[in-house]
């Protein structure tokens, strides 16, 4: 596939891991945002290869970790009422809410489908004049040109019976949240591509410059990857902090003008809760009161529910690069893959659950000396 | 944040409102809105997350980057700041 | 050893075994070939029925019976949708029951056939299915020997569902099971996999995608033959359905105490796979085949019986993708193209189309 295969190639890859080792003198903290790119890094086994003087902390963003607990509580009082069809994206039906997730509740006799995009919800409102259709509008700001479209396109369709549950959130506050929190660890960002492919760059000069870190867009390809790693290690190494694009083929500058003509049309930004870190403020959109006739929190009248995050679990932390997985207590006793507490266990690529794989790996076997497998990050 | 894949697109449907467009995906074709696309002809390159075009895909960035990745290494030490240029002619840096 | 060494070391242990999930109601995921399956089984039916011929967890039980090894095996397709590119539910339920029987090594003779039927369900319909059914007995050379049909009221089924079950004689001095992997032995894989899970995917409603890909339904008992008359001592053999290749191995790690280690450039994912798996965010690995197995050979004979396997029309794409290690005991492990190393788990449920 063009535009794929030729950005895997592991020839290439040795030579950008080679130049980033040569570039790397001394330790660097790099944080990619994305979710996204975690999961390719993961994927890949790219943060094995780096040399050890470059350390990457994986980001909060992963629009179905972060989506607070309480958010997932409405989308689950919806989703059971009789009468309704909730939509999502396949990942959001497995993450825990208080007692059950959206699993569950179809099990239990709720109508909850998995939807490819928010247009096939909105052609089952279409089809389903009977039933109302809530679709969980989740994401950054790459999702939120779609789901926008689909609010669009039902007023002008003049379909009253479908409405968004909406958990938007945006970068550029949780940038900043990182960056202010007392222990931050945070030297230099990989910034998400396709989240600049919509937005652009502008908001990034002021945060690099604000908080002296480099922010490199950076897209999701292990060589793309590789080079943003490259890219912000060498303005490390070399003192400075600028916004550089590593993704020019599917990042400009101005981003895409029209998609954001298109958020600024349906959503306006607001505080958002965000699950593992709590309230970050204006990180998140939500709909104009233009719009407000397809909110599902006002149509199910859900706003009431109020859910307070467990104590015990310290995802915010990881989340930030403040502390290991394993420097949790609930690590592995009552939080695992199997019973996720936060947000991090819940994800495959989620710091915790990657941290839980490798420790099983590691597990001591009865040979001496194979305790710790070859080329996986030991675990403290 | 996001799954977005490459593709091509194949057909446009003008009369389609919002304007869609079928993307193939290296032999796995589905159908995305071209809508904040709207100047992408048949043929080229966007990148896709949700059934929405996201983006064109620019070829020549694209194969800058990589002639880039090529020349590390080798450059360095004929040229010194080999990157910068090359990001330079990339217009990124 | 790996028997002992399961033992000392049971990875599942790591986590104490979780309790059946406080969910309290089936969900899809029970019947998807992960964690949750085999919970099911290991809390719920295993406890309950309380023998030890059912514990072994392969495809196919091997019974004593009147002198003779017998393979035993049952299995129930409910398909959505009915028919789909490459075959039909038809061809399902007699393949799968025979691959079971032939994944431990028998030659699968007899099969019964149970319909549940809707109300309502086109006749055509079940011809169609029947006839499948038919078409590929005689390919896979058995014989539908007994049969029965039930019908439900309207909405209380999914069109049609059917249960086959299938025995087989297992030839002497044949014992293949998931605990008879060793360290070094081959890991092969019979073709290229993901064919039937993109294939039911691209025509799934609100997932349609165009795609020029057909299921890889098939009889594989042949094949097994051909590999058998090479040497009897294959180790293990699975058809990786439902999870995948990964929930196979996985199997096959955690009932022998052995580790897996795979190449990922090896293993054959052809391209349209691949690229659906990329736009819907799913891991080629977890994705159902219905005509591949994978063998763990012990590696003196690996190149005869690849030789074997590629000499068979349902084996002409056989790769090496592997090896079966004493590292990581119960778990699977993938070299990636770059050089680096990630765990591939047995999934939870069924694997779902994601954004992130």
């Amino acid at each position: 596939m063009k535009y794929i295969d030729e950005f895997n190639d592991p020839e290439l890859a040795r030579r950008l891991l080679d130049e980033i080792r040569a570039t790397a003198t001394r330790p660097w903290a790099l944080m990619e945002v994305c979710g996204g790119q975690t999961h390719s890094i993961i994927r890949h086994g790219i943060d094995q290869l780096l040399p050890e003087q470059v350390e990457l902390i994986h980001g909060p963003g992963c629009p179905v970790c972060v989506t607070p607990l309480e958010v997932i509580d409405k989308a689950l009082e919806i989703a059971a009422r009789p009468g309704v069809i909730f939509c999502s994206f396949g990942d959001m039906l497995r993450v825990p809410g208080t007692g059950r997730d959206l699993f569950r509740v179809k099990g239990e006799g709720g109508d909850v489908r998995v939807v490819y995009s928010p247009l096939d919800a909105l052609e089952l409102a279409r089809r389903h004049p009977d039933r109302e259709v809530v679709f969980f509008a989740i994401g950054f700001e790459t999702t939120a040109p779609a789901n926008a479209m689909a609010v669009h396109q039902a007023r002008r369709l003049g379909l009253s019976n479908f409405s968004l549950l909406v958990s938007h959130v945006r970068v550029p506050p949780a940038v900043e949240a990182i960056m202010t929190a007392p222990a931050c660890r945070v030297q230099g960002f990989l910034a998400a591509g396709h989240v600049c492919s919509v937005m652009g760059t502008a908001e990034y000069p002021e945060l690099a410059e604000r908080f002296g870190v480099p922010m490199v867009v950076t897209g999701f390809e292990p060589l793309d990857i590789l080079e943003g790693i490259r890219r912000a290690v060498r303005q490390l190494e070399r003192g400075e902090h600028r916004v550089e694009n590593a993704y020019p083929r599917a990042v400009r500058e101005e981003g895409n003008p029209a998609a954001v003509r298109m958020i600024e049309e349906v959503f306006e930004v607001t505080d958002r809760s965000w699950r593992g870190i709590g309230p970050i403020p204006a990180s998140g959109w939500r709909l104009r009161d233009a719009f407000r006739a397809y909110d599902a929190e006002h149509r199910f009248d859900v706003t009431g529910i109020r859910t307070e995050e467990p104590a015990e679990c310290r995802s915010g932390e990881v989340l930030q690069g403040l502390i290991k997985p394993t420097e949790c207590a609930a690590f592995g006793t009552t939080c695992t893959p199997r019973t996720p507490l936060g947000a991090t266990m819940v994800s495959s690529e989620g710091a915790c659950a990657a941290y839980y794989l490798y420790r099983r790996m590691s597990a001591p076997t009865p040979q001496a000396g194979r305790a710790t497998h070859e080329g996986v990050a030991p675990v403290a | 944040m996001c799954l977005a894949v490459p593709g091509k697109v194949v057909a446009i449907d003008d009369s389609a409102d919002p304007l869609t467009g079928l993307i193939d995906f290296g032999g796995v074709q589905k159908q995305a809105c071209l809508e904040y696309v709207p100047e992408v002809r048949v043929g080229e390159y966007v990148i896709v997350h949700v059934g929405f075009a996201l983006q064109r895909l620019d070829e020549e960035s694209a194969l800058a980057s990589l002639k880039l990745f090529e020349e590390l290494g080798l450059l360095e030490e004929e040229f010194g700041d080999a990157w910068e240029q090359a990001a330079k002619e990339a217009g990124t840096a | 050893m790996p028997e002992q060494l399961a033992e000392v070391v049971d990875p599942a242990n790591w986590t104490c075994p979780a309790p059946l999930r406080d969910q309290g109601v089936v969900v899809m995921g029970h019947g998807g070939g992960g964690a949750l399956s085999a919970e099911l089984m290991e809390q719920v039916f295993t406890p309950a029925y309380g023998n030890a011929t059912l514990a072994g967890l392969a495809d196919s039980a091997v019974l004593e019976l009147g002198g003779t090894r017998l393979a035993f095996s049952t299995d129930s397709y409910v398909v959505r949708p009915l028919f789909f590119p490459g075959g039909s539910l038809g061809d399902l339920a007699v393949n799968g029951t025979v691959n079971d029987l032939a994944m431990s090594g028998a030659r699968p003779a007899y099969l019964s056939a149970a319909f549940v039927l809707e109300e309502g369900v086109e006749l055509t319909v079940v011809e169609r299915i029947a006839r499948a059914m038919g078409a590929a007995a005689g390919t896979a050379g058995v014989t539908i020997a007994t049969g029965d049909t039930k019908v439900v009221e309207s909405g209380h089924g999914d069109g049609v569902y059917v249960t086959t079950a299938g025995v087989g004689l297992v030839p002497d001095g044949v014992d293949i099971r998931p605990q008879r992997a060793r360290p070094g032995d081959a890991v092969i894989v019979s073709g290229p996999i993901g064919l039937h899970g993109v294939a039911i995917m691209s025509v799934r409603e609100g997932l349609e995608f165009g795609v020029e890909i057909a299921s890889d339904t098939a009889p594989l008992a042949d094949l097994v033959a051909a590999m058998l008359a090479v040497t009897s001592d294959i180790h293990v053999l699975r058809d990786p359905t439902r999870g995948g290749l990964a929930a196979s191995l996985n199997e096959i790690a955690r009932a022998s105490g052995t580790g897996v280690r795979l190449q990922e450039r090896a293993i054959p994912v052809p391209d349209a796979v691949a690229n659906a798996c990329g736009f819907l965010g799913l891991d080629p690995l977890y994705v159902a085949n219905e005509g591949r197995l994978v063998a763990f050979v012990p590696p003196a004979e690996a190149e005869q019986v690849l030789a074997a396997m590629r000499a068979h029309p349902q084996g002409a794409g056989a790769t090496l993708i592997g090896e079966c290690v004493a590292d990581h005991p119960g778990m699977v492990v993938v070299a990636t193209g770059l050089g680096g190393t990630r765990v591939v788990d047995l999934p939870l449920g069924e694997q779902l189309p994601r954004i992130c």
